[in-house]
């Protein structure tokens, strides 16, 4: 069944291949700017993986529409995220909602980076007790340069 | 801890990832899920395909299990489906079938009906696809499972045939009677 | 007969590979030197039977043999011939085949360029290097064999390419890529030698340089190249979209950027041993992370290769018993001892540890954001499915990059073991205003307005850019002429600074693009015109074009500037005739400092077009940026650090001279 699927999926959006290209008319330019940020953040529900605004799928058509008539109507992006999401689940948004489920992959990385400073902070200051200097003594480094010259 | 033992981290991840890759290798990854799953209906009020029945409303769909099949004259898939509709809905005859006819052209997809028969009780139009963004329709065929408070149940993506409809609807539908 | 020869030679490689997973590894463990030695006749003769498996492969494609199901589904006797030979990596099982060739080459090149190695090491790398080879070559034989046929049911004609492919960026992209991505292998092997033999010292990290230096150098023009590739081909002017597909490609790259800095540290102060060669073996696993995930379908791409969850099985088996059996090896037998070494917290052991976490942290915000729809579909079931794309990764990734230049621009200036306080102070002081001043002055004068993430681009771009010649005002200064204090400076330097610079014209071109592009999808009539800027795009019409296996509407846009004729641009819908796909075809005009883009669209009832246009100023920068990383990558090689300047020669078969320069002689 899966297989069956991906083939019908296949065959919907072998338009993928074609670039989206719509005129929309916008009164101002703040709107336009609102239109291409939404349209590049929400996803296509039918094609494998890509935006409505790189999406040729009927469906990305329609919800371009759709977004250019609620933006023309006055609201907002979040109303018009809402609105999307609602119907299509989070699944539609490339940016997920920062909840429970999502906590990990929003401060994850802010986490790693702050552990892996401290580590490096206790590794050096522990490090800067051993005060005596030592570098490769000129006996390793006759062992070394033998090992590279690769002489027995 | 011991510092021999921190070494065995970077393979424990590696396990567990190796585990969350093996759960993935299960699954399809492209299909989509419905968010309307346990919600109530959209609220709608379309015309039927047929001139003479007037229209149709979310709430005409209360009191009995409903199935909505989302379909066009133009989608390929619907043709195969559709013989496979007939049949099932003749022999379901306590489970409503509703079409939706799906940005059709209405005269082909009238001709459609006459010619190969109607699964349908009634098939309102949704010329513009404003119903299937209401419902969470990504194209055409897409069939939901409606209970008697009008609650969607199911979403089903891609063609129904004995097969689906036995492994699938069934059981769900038995189990909201 | 051909592809059944392909076949054979395919399982005699096979073979032989088993032979060198095996042989020579007893050999150093028993001291048996003739099983040792063993080692690079094998690897040659895999090499030789690999190639010859390639050859047949294309010669079926080249002779449009249908009855071969890979040619069937990938070819088309239409197709233009430089495509057909193309087409042998257009798909899976050839692209497989691609894969396993270049993993050949580089063990064989390993052979060939290591004789100053010891035997034993040697020996113990090229069997790492049979282990993995004789795992895919198996994997291949099982489960995509590109030489199966259907010698009853000979199609008449084939599938055709996927029109996407054919085109230039597929001819260089995939093997420059998998150049990449394989290469890590050596250093991979490298790392499993030292831990079986218990040498992981300085010895073993400059022997890995070259190496990783290579790979990362091929990674870097692969990445490119693909990214350049999306951006003419697909017809949106995206140049980057975080697919699963982009990602797997990108995550060895910055474990590999993490590798060389971490290698220079190893190899210079004798630290972080640990560290390091654990890198090693993950920019290896993080390539076969990406070989599973673009060929086993978990995740949704829109590059993946068809979906088939047995060859995952198969690739997941093997990623077990490599990157398991490794990183096992690794909790057993990397040292733990505490290094005696000093240094302080402003030494520029420190700095480059800093780099690494950051480079690191980069790689896991990456594969998090790759894999967490799993991982939360795992959790929360399938109804709840999450998508994570292009808005996550840039909020998370691009402070991190900012915060790797400031690094590199302090890391310059740092020291071994220790760098003082007041040193860096006076140092970066003028660095830094400079910097600032400038980063805000210039994109002033050039647009007349104020834009946050412009100069913010531009301050990181001066830091490094403004360490990198203060550095080498600095490094120069002692020397009678400034001339003589250039010529005095090692290759690797130049290479470093290469490199980063690279960074720099990096961090630009991508801001500058996302800040001051212009995009305008129209609806002009013949004749009409649409201004952006100093240009006045003028479209003159639609034509019909007939191609060799498809025929296309093709516009003709021509490009007014200042009020006089400056080009013509021709951008093409075409529809190919045996996938019965329509493609765009962007035309571009490339500039050093803005591209013209135009993609045509659909024609509308009244004779007018949609056209769309584009002015994406400073694009052509990401990738110039990406190729100058390259080319610091090759030239660091040619160090002579890495020539051994005098041989004496014991043995007839260590006539080495300049092996590793000569190597780089080739790569670049």
């Amino acid at each position: 069944m899966s297989r069956l699927l991906f083939i019908i999926f296949t065959v919907l959006c072998m338009n993928h291949l074609k670039a989206a290209i719509e005129v929309y008319q916008f009164d101002f330019s703040e709107q336009e700017e609102r239109f291409h940020q939404l349209s590049d953040q929400l996803r296509c529900p039918m094609c494998l993986n890509s935006n409505l605004s790189g999406s040729d799928a009927p469906i990305a058509a329609d919800l371009r529409a759709e977004i250019y008539e609620q933006i023309i109507d006055g609201r907002t992006n979040d109303e018009i995220i809402d609105f999307m999401t609602q119907r299509y689940g989070d699944f539609i948004n490339y940016r997920p909602p920062l909840n429970q489920g999502t906590v990990l992959l929003w401060f994850g990385p802010l986490v790693l980076l702050l552990v892996g400073l401290l580590i490096v902070w206790r590794m050096a200051i522990s490090n800067q007790a051993v005060d005596q200097a030592r570098s490769l003594t000129a006996e390793e480094q006759k062992k070394l340069e033998k090992i590279l010259t690769g002489k027995k | 801890m011991n510092q021999r033992m921190k070494l065995f981290i970077p393979g424990v991840f590696f396990i567990l990832m190796l585990g969350l890759l093996l759960f993935g290798l299960g699954r399809n990854p492209n299909q989509v899920p419905s968010a309307l799953v346990d919600r109530p209906l959209p609220q709608f009020n379309l015309p039927d395909l047929n001139q003479d029945m007037g229209s149709m409303s979310s709430s005409d769909l209360q009191g009995s299990i409903s199935i909505i099949n989302f379909w066009a004259t133009w989608c390929p898939p619907c043709h195969i489906e559709h013989p496979y509709l007939v049949e099932i809905s003749e022999r379901e005859s306590d489970v409503r079938f509703i079409g939706v006819n799906y940005k059709d052209d209405l005269a082909e997809a009238r001709l459609f009906l006459k010619e190969k028969g109607s699964p349908f009780e009634q098939v309102i139009i949704d010329l513009d696809g404003s119903l299937g963004i209401d419902f969470g329709v990504a194209g055409a065929p897409e069939t939901f499972i409606v209970d008697s408070f009008g609650t969607i149940r199911y979403r089903h993506v891609g063609i129904i045939n004995h097969q689906i409809w036995a492994d699938t609807f069934e059981p769900i539908i038995a189990r909201l009677k | 007969m051909i592809p059944e020869l392909g076949n054979f030679s395919l399982i005699l490689a096979c073979c032989l590979a088993s032979l060198m997973a095996i042989i020579p590894m007893a050999g150093a463990v028993n001291n048996n030197q003739l099983w040792m030695s063993l080692a690079r006749p094998l690897s040659s003769g895999i090499w030789v039977f690999m190639l010859l498996s390639f050859a047949c492969l294309a010669y079926a494609f080249l002779n449009d043999d249908f009855s071969v199901n890979y040619v069937a589904n990938n070819s088309n006797s239409l197709l233009p011939t430089r495509y057909k030979f193309t087409g042998v990596w257009g798909g899976h099982e050839g692209s497989l085949l691609l894969w396993v060739l270049i993993l050949a080459s580089w063990s064989y090149a390993v052979s060939l360029f290591s004789r100053n190695l010891p035997l034993d090491i040697l020996a113990r790398v090229l069997s790492v290097m049979g282990i993995i080879t004789s795992g895919f070559l198996m994997f291949m034989l099982l489960t995509s064999n590109p030489f199966e046929r259907s010698l009853l049911n000979t199609p008449v004609d084939g599938r055709d390419l996927n029109p996407l492919l054919q085109d230039f960026g597929l001819i260089v992209h995939p093997p420059f890529l998998y150049m990449g991505y394989v290469g890590f292998s050596v250093a991979f092997a490298f790392a499993i030698a030292a831990l079986l033999s218990g040498r992981l010292d300085a010895a073993w990290a400059r022997w890995t340089r070259p190496w990783t230096n290579a790979a990362w150098a091929f990674l870097s023009v692969g990445i490119a190249l693909g990214s350049w590739w999306a951006y003419y081909e697909l017809g949106w002017g995206g140049w980057w979209f975080w697919d699963p597909t982009e990602n797997v490609a990108f995550m060895p790259w910055l474990v590999g950027t993490a590798l060389i800095h971490s290698l220079a540290v190893t190899e210079k102060r004798g630290v972080f041993k640990s560290w390091t060669v654990l890198l090693a073996i993950a920019a290896f696993s993080l390539s076969l992370l990406g070989a599973f995930i673009v060929r086993s379908g978990v995740l949704t791409s829109v590059h993946a290769f068809a979906v088939d969850p047995a060859r995952g099985m198969v690739l997941l088996a093997l990623m077990l018993l490599v990157i398991g059996s490794s990183l096992f090896l690794y909790a057993l037998r990397a040292p733990v001892v505490k290094s005696t070494t000093s240094y302080t917290l402003t030494s520029r052991e420190v700095m480059l540890l800093i780099n690494n976490i950051i480079l690191v942290v980069s790689t896991a915000a990456v594969l998090l954001g790759t894999i967490y729809p799993l991982l939360h579909e795992a959790v929360y079931g399938e109804a709840n499915r999450v998508s994570i794309g292009p808005p996550y990764f840039n909020i998370i990734f691009l402070p991190l990059m900012g915060l790797l230049a400031l690094v590199l621009g302090v890391g310059s200036f740092s020291r071994w073991k220790n760098t003082s306080i007041a040193y860096l102070k006076q140092q970066l002081l003028k660095v830094f205003v400079a910097s600032v001043a400038l980063g805000i002055i210039i994109p002033l004068i050039g647009t007349g307005g104020f834009n946050l993430g412009a100069v913010t681009a531009m301050i990181l771009s001066l830091w490094i850019v403004l360490s990198i010649i203060k550095d080498m005002i600095n490094k120069t200064a002692n020397k009678s002429t400034r001339w003589k204090g250039l010529k005095a400076l090692s290759l690797s330097y130049y290479g470093m600074q290469m490199a980063h610079l690279g960074m720099a014209v990096i961090i630009l071109g991508v801001c500058l693009t996302t800040q001051y592009s212009v995009e305008r999808d129209v609806r002009l009539m013949p004749g009409e015109s649409e201004i952006i800027g100093r240009y006045e795009f003028v479209f003159e019409g639609v034509t019909a074009e007939q191609g060799p296996n498809y025929e296309a509407d093709r516009a003709t846009v021509t490009v007014m500037k200042n009020g006089e004729n400056y080009l013509s641009l021709r951008p093409e819908k075409r529809f190919y005739f045996a996938t019965r796909a329509l493609q765009t075809e962007a035309a571009i005009d490339v500039g050093l400092f803005r591209d013209l883009f135009t993609a045509l669209g659909d024609e509308r009832g009244d004779g007018s077009w949609v056209i769309r246009i584009h002015l994406k100023p400073f694009v052509f920068w990401i990738w110039m940026g990406a190729f100058l990383m390259a080319f610091g990558g090759v030239v660091a090689i040619t160090d002579k650090r890495y020539r051994i300047k005098k041989v004496i020669v014991s043995k007839p078969e260590t006539v080495n001279v300049n092996e590793t320069g000569k190597l780089a002689g080739e790569v670049s």
